[in-house]
């Protein structure tokens, strides 16, 4: 069976500026997939060349065995993909319910299903009911990050593109945030983790890639991403942490 | 913290609707007290207040910087008057026409540009303002009467030999015409389209990952707007009876602007401030109109800094131009 998503060969260019040269990724059904990478990267840029934000110059980006290339963004949301992008922006003067009800703008007005997307939101997000008539601008950082989240579940996707969800918040957040992107995925939706926070994304991830200017330089399982000596030196804190912890430095 | 339940809500609506009623039975009264010069001026504070509605889809509802909407007026006004003169159409059949016209030439024009952002959009917007001016004013085909314009247009028949000739008519006509089109930019305010045009304003990128069609919506907003402008177009040639290209120069475009901030954007109250400032408050201080830019700009520079938000900025969603996190704690209840 082809995989879920499939991406080949994708170059996306800002001009004269090449963001990405050849990256080739697949995500089957199912999966968590992360993509690692310093600043600079392009994994943002990877994340919304698949949402139909960025033009591609060349290389394929099929979904479900649909080339998505041309699509615009709010088809590839349609079709179940749907980005929740760096820096959360959430509306921060909208309202909580506000921004979730964008989320499920492509849903029009089926609002027996809107209201089951919501109900699930909340269910992963408890604190969001809570502050469901708060405006976005209100909420703390980690809040922000899950009203992200919780906007780009609404429209039920089939696969859930995550930009940087561990962007700027407290430790102990972060372990909450992927707490629930673990049980976003069990519940069955495939994501895509794009993080700096290495440790954090191979713990979840069964599969990872490693981004480096504008090309996938390494790819493999998690633990072998993990005991491969170049990643442990770029993304897992290198040298110092391996006096520590001489063999594999564990996760969580 | 709980979220604040809105007590009394009957109560409100109630004055509000009261405050409704009595404003609208202001407009209706002013003409019986007022001198025929006042009911023109409160008939051209009408139509910046239909031109600054106009503007305020574009502007105030998307956040896209237009500032040629003088050339989708223009093009109603001289649809108007080249059909009127040349084939007899009467006016009011030509005024869904004016629309119509103005509204497919901004998509003609906005179409190519529609992905423009901010201060690029609005550089092209200015030049296409003032090609529709140029190109009136080289009289292409013969039709526009290059500087000097259209003459002679009729006055809107109402059939059986009844004419809007009067000041008063043509208040009415034009308070009419404003009233109508608050009613239906109320409905769209509150519809999908209207939520996708705000979430549009407030971050393009958000929308758009989230399944808002950016490009549609944006051109869907330029052609409301014009078709509008358009409208406003019809009823000024036909109270003028004559257009040249001077009325449609790039200041009429800047004073809709202008209506649209002050009034603080996207909030239809706060166009209706913004047009009576534009329009009244010259009239108010003819004598020192030598002066009227620099007291203008004054009053423009003071706004930013004490109400950046305008006069009656729109409660949910209101765009500042300071940012919205630095004042935390507001509650739409």
């Amino acid at each position: 069976m082809p995989p879920l998503l499939n991406i080949e060969n994708l170059h996306i260019a800002y001009g004269a500026i090449q963001a990405l040269k050849g990256v080739s990724l697949t995500l089957e059904e199912g999966e968590i997939v992360t993509v690692l990478g310093a600043n600079g990267a392009g994994k943002s840029t990877l994340m919304e060349a698949i949402s139909g934000l960025v033009p591609i110059r060349k290389g394929s980006i099929t979904f479900g065995g649909e080339v998505l290339n041309k699509k615009p963004a709010y088809e590839i949301v349609v079709r179940g993909i749907s980005l929740s992008p760096e820096g959360r922006r959430v509306f921060p003067t909208l309202t909580v319910d506000e921004n979730l009800n964008l989320g499920a703008y492509t849903r029009r007005s089926r609002k027996r299903e809107v209201l089951e997307a919501k109900e699930r939101v909340f269910t992963l997000f408890p604190i969001l009911k809570e502050r469901n008539r708060q405006l976005a601008g209100t909420l703390s950082g980690g809040e922000q990050q899950m009203l992200a989240i919780g906007r780009a579940l609404m429209s039920s996707p089939r696969i859930l593109l995550l930009d940087e969800p561990s962007l700027g918040l407290a430790p102990i957040l972060v372990k909450q945030i992927f707490d629930i992107i673990r049980e976003i995925n069990q519940q069955g939706t495939s994501i895509l983790l794009v993080e700096q926070n290495a440790h954090k994304a191979l713990g979840v991830a069964r599969r990872g890639y490693v981004l480096e200017n504008g090309t996938i330089s390494t790819a493999g399982s998690s633990a072998e991403l993990k005991s491969d000596p170049k990643v442990q030196e770029a993304y897992l804190g290198g040298s110092a942490l391996k006096q520590k912890h001489p063999p594999v430095p564990s996760p969580d | 913290m709980e979220s604040i339940k809105p007590s009394g809500i009957k109560s409100i609506a109630t004055s509000q609707r009261a405050q409704i009623l009595i404003v609208i039975g202001a407009f209706m009264a002013y003409p019986f007290f007022a001198s025929d010069y006042f009911i023109d001026i409160a008939f051209f504070f009408g139509i910046y207040a239909l031109l600054g509605l106009s503007l305020n889809i574009v502007l105030g509802e998307v956040g896209l910087f237009d500032l040629g909407h003088a050339g989708f007026y223009a093009i109603g006004a001289y649809t108007t008057a080249i059909l009127n003169t040349k084939f007899g159409i009467p006016i009011l059949v030509l005024l869904p026409i004016s629309a119509l016209a103005a509204a497919l030439f901004a998509y003609i024009v906005c179409s190519p540009v529609i992905h423009l952002q901010g201060d690029y959009l609005l550089i092209v917007t200015l030049g296409m303002g003032e090609i529709v001016r140029l190109a009136l004013i080289n009289n292409p085909f013969d039709l526009t009467g290059g500087p000097n314009g259209v003459f002679g247009i009729d006055f809107p028949s109402l059939g059986g030999g009844l004419f809007i000739d009067s000041s008063i008519e043509f208040y009415y006509l034009i308070w009419i015409i404003v009233a109508l089109s608050i009613l239906g930019l109320i409905r769209l305010q509150n519809s999908r389209i209207g939520r996708a045009w705000n979430y549009i304003r407030e971050d393009e990128t958000a929308a758009s990952a989230n399944g808002v069609d950016v490009k549609n919506y944006k051109l869907l907003a330029f052609v409301l707007g014009a078709a509008l402008a358009g409208v406003a177009g019809n009823v000024y040639a036909s109270k003028l009876m004559c257009v040249s290209p001077e009325s449609f120069t790039f200041w009429e475009s800047c004073l809709m602007f202008c209506i649209v901030l002050i009034g603080g954007m996207g909030s239809i109250p706060g166009v209706l401030i913004g047009a009576a400032f534009i329009s009244l408050f010259p009239e108010i201080f003819r004598p020192f109109a030598m002066y009227r830019m620099l007291v203008f700009g004054s009053a423009m520079m003071l706004m930013m800094m004490f109400r950046p938000g305008g006069f009656w900025p729109r409660k949910r969603g209101a765009v500042e131009f300071r940012s919205i996190l630095g004042a935390p704690g507001r509650d739409d209840g």
